[in-house]
C-alpha cells in the first residue's frame, strides 16, 4: 500500500510520462522535415514503389530519425538542462528516465533499420543503420562537444533521409540522391549559425562550443557568408539534372537570390546595430533558411508531376518557335 | 485516499496505454498491408531484394535444349 501511495505521489520517478512525452523524445519537428524531404527523395525516384511499400519506408526512415533523437536526448539531458531552448524537453524536466529514454532509442533504431530493409532494400536499410549511428555518436558524443565544425560535420546525418527515400525505390545512389544530399548538407551550417547567433548565450552557458563562442560573432558571419556561397551552385546545378527543371529553377534563382542577400546583409552587420534591434535580420534569415530548403524540395516534388512535363514541353516548344 | 480515486497519474497511464495501443494496431496494420502489397506485386520477382529474376519472365527466356 505505501508502494502505491509512494508511486501515486510521483516519488517512484517513474511509470509517470505520458504518450505525449515519449512522442516528444523523437524529436516530431526534426522528423516532421525528415519525413517531408524523404518522401520527396521517394517519389521523384525513376522507379515506382507500391504505395504501401512508399508509406512504409517513409514510417520507417522517420523512425529512425525519431530514434535517433531520443539518443540524442539520452545523451545530452546535462547540457540540454542549461540551455533555455532544450530545458523543458522529456529527460531534463524529468518526465522520461535517461535509461528509458535509451531504451527507446535503441530498440526504435534496431526496428526501422529491420523493417526498412523488409519493405524495401539492404542498401537504404544500411544508409539508415549509418545516419542513426551518425547523428548519435559520431554528431551528439563526439562532435557536438569537442569541435565548433560540429554543425557542418553532422549536418550530414540530417542531409540522408532524401537520399535514402531515393535508394528505398531505386536500390543504388545516383547524382540526383547526392544533390539532394548537399543541398541539405551546404544549408546546414547557415542555418544553424543564424540560429546560433541570436541564441548564443544557451550555448555558452551550456559550454557548447558553437562556433558563436568560439571564434566569435563577426568569424560567424563570414562563415555564414561562405558557406550560402558554396550552397548556391549546388542548388542551381540541381536545376539541370533529371530532378530539376524549369519550375524548379525559376524557384531556385529567387530563393537562392534572397539567400544570398540575406547571408551577406548579416555578414556587413555590425554586432552593436544586431543587439540594438534583437537580431531581427538573423532571425528573418533563419525563417528564410526554412522555406530555402521547402521550397527547393516542393519544386523537386512538383518538377515530378506530369504538369510540370507539360509546362517543359512548352517551355521548348516557346524556345523553339521564338528563339 | 480512496482506491477510486482518480489521479493525474492515472490519466497519464491511460493516455500512454492507449497510445502504445493505437501504435501497436497500426504497426500491425501496417505489416498486414506490406505483406499483401509484396505478395500481391512480387510474383515477378525472386523474393528478395528487389532483385528480378530473368528466368522466369517468359518474354525473356532462353529456351532449355530440346524446348
Amino acid at each position: 500500500m505505501s508502494d502505491m501511495r509512494a508511486e501515486i505521489a510521483g516519488e517512484s520517478g517513474t511509470g509517470d510520462a505520458g504518450f505525449g512525452d515519449y512522442v516528444a523524445l523523437l524529436k516530431p519537428r526534426v522528423m516532421s522535415l525528415v519525413v517531408f524531404t524523404a518522401m520527396v527523395g521517394l517519389m521523384v525516384a525513376p522507379v515506382r514503389l507500391h504505395p504501401i511499400e512508399a508509406l512504409a519506408a517513409i514510417i520507417f526512415i522517420a523512425l529512425g530519425a525519431g530514434a535517433s533523437g531520443a539518443l540524442n536526448m539520452w545523451w545530452d539531458a546535462d547540457i540540454d538542462r542549461v540551455m533555455r531552448r532544450t530545458a523543458k524537453r522529456p529527460v531534463p524536466s524529468g518526465a522520461v528516465e535517461p535509461g528509458e529514454a535509451l531504451g527507446l532509442g535503441v530498440a526504435l533504431s534496431a526496428m526501422s533499420v529491420v523493417m526498412l530493409w523488409l519493405a524495401t532494400n539492404a542498401l537504404a536499410a544500411g544508409l539508415l543503420a549509418f545516419t542513426i549511428f551518425f547523428y548519435a555518436v559520431i554528431y551528439t558524443m563526439w562532435l557536438k562537444r569537442s569541435t565548433p565544425q560540429n554543425i557542418v560535420i553532422g549536418g550530414a546525418a540530417g542531409a540522408f533521409p532524401p537520399m535514402i527515400g531515393w535508394v528505398a525505390a531505386t536500390g543504388s545512389i545516383s547524382l540526383e540522391a547526392v544533390l539532394m544530399f548537399l543541398l541539405i548538407f551546404m544549408w546546414t551550417p547557415p542555418h544553424f549559425w543564424a540560429l546560433a547567433l541570436f541564441m548564443n548565450s544557451d550555448y555558452e552557458k551550456a559550454k557548447v562550443p558553437m562556433l558563436t563562442v568560439t571564434h566569435g560573432r563577426k568569424a560567424t558571419r563570414a562563415h555564414i557568408l561562405v558557406y550560402t556561397i558554396l550552397l548556391v551552385p549546388v542548388a542551381l546545378g540541381t536545376a539541370f539534372t533529371a530532378i530539376g527543371g524549369p519550375v524548379y529553377f525559376a524557384l531556385a534563382l529567387v530563393l537562392n537570390a534572397l539567400f544570398l542577400i540575406g547571408a551577406i546583409r548579416i555578414w556587413r552587420r555590425p554586432e552593436a546595430t544586431a543587439e540594438a534591434d534583437k537580431y531581427a535580420v538573423e532571425k528573418r534569415f533563419f525563417a528564410l533558411s526554412l522555406a530555402y530548403l521547402f521550397g527547393h524540395f516542393a519544386a523537386i516534388l512538383i518538377e515530378a508531376t506530369p504538369w510540370a512535363e507539360q509546362l517543359a514541353t512548352w517551355a521548348n516548344w516557346g524556345a523553339v518557335t521564338w528563339g | 485516499m480512496g482506491l477510486t480515486q482518480e489521479h493525474d497519474l492515472h490519466r497519464r497511464r491511460w493516455s500512454r496505454n492507449l497510445g502504445v495501443l493505437l501504435t501497436l494496431l497500426a504497426f500491425v496494420a501496417l505489416v498486414f498491408g506490406l505483406t499483401i502489397a509484396k505478395v500481391g506485386g512480387g510474383d515477378q520477382m525472386q523474393g528478395f531484394d528487389h532483385t528480378y529474376r530473368v528466368g522466369i519472365d517468359p518474354d525473356t527466356r532462353i529456351p532449355e535444349a530440346g524446348q
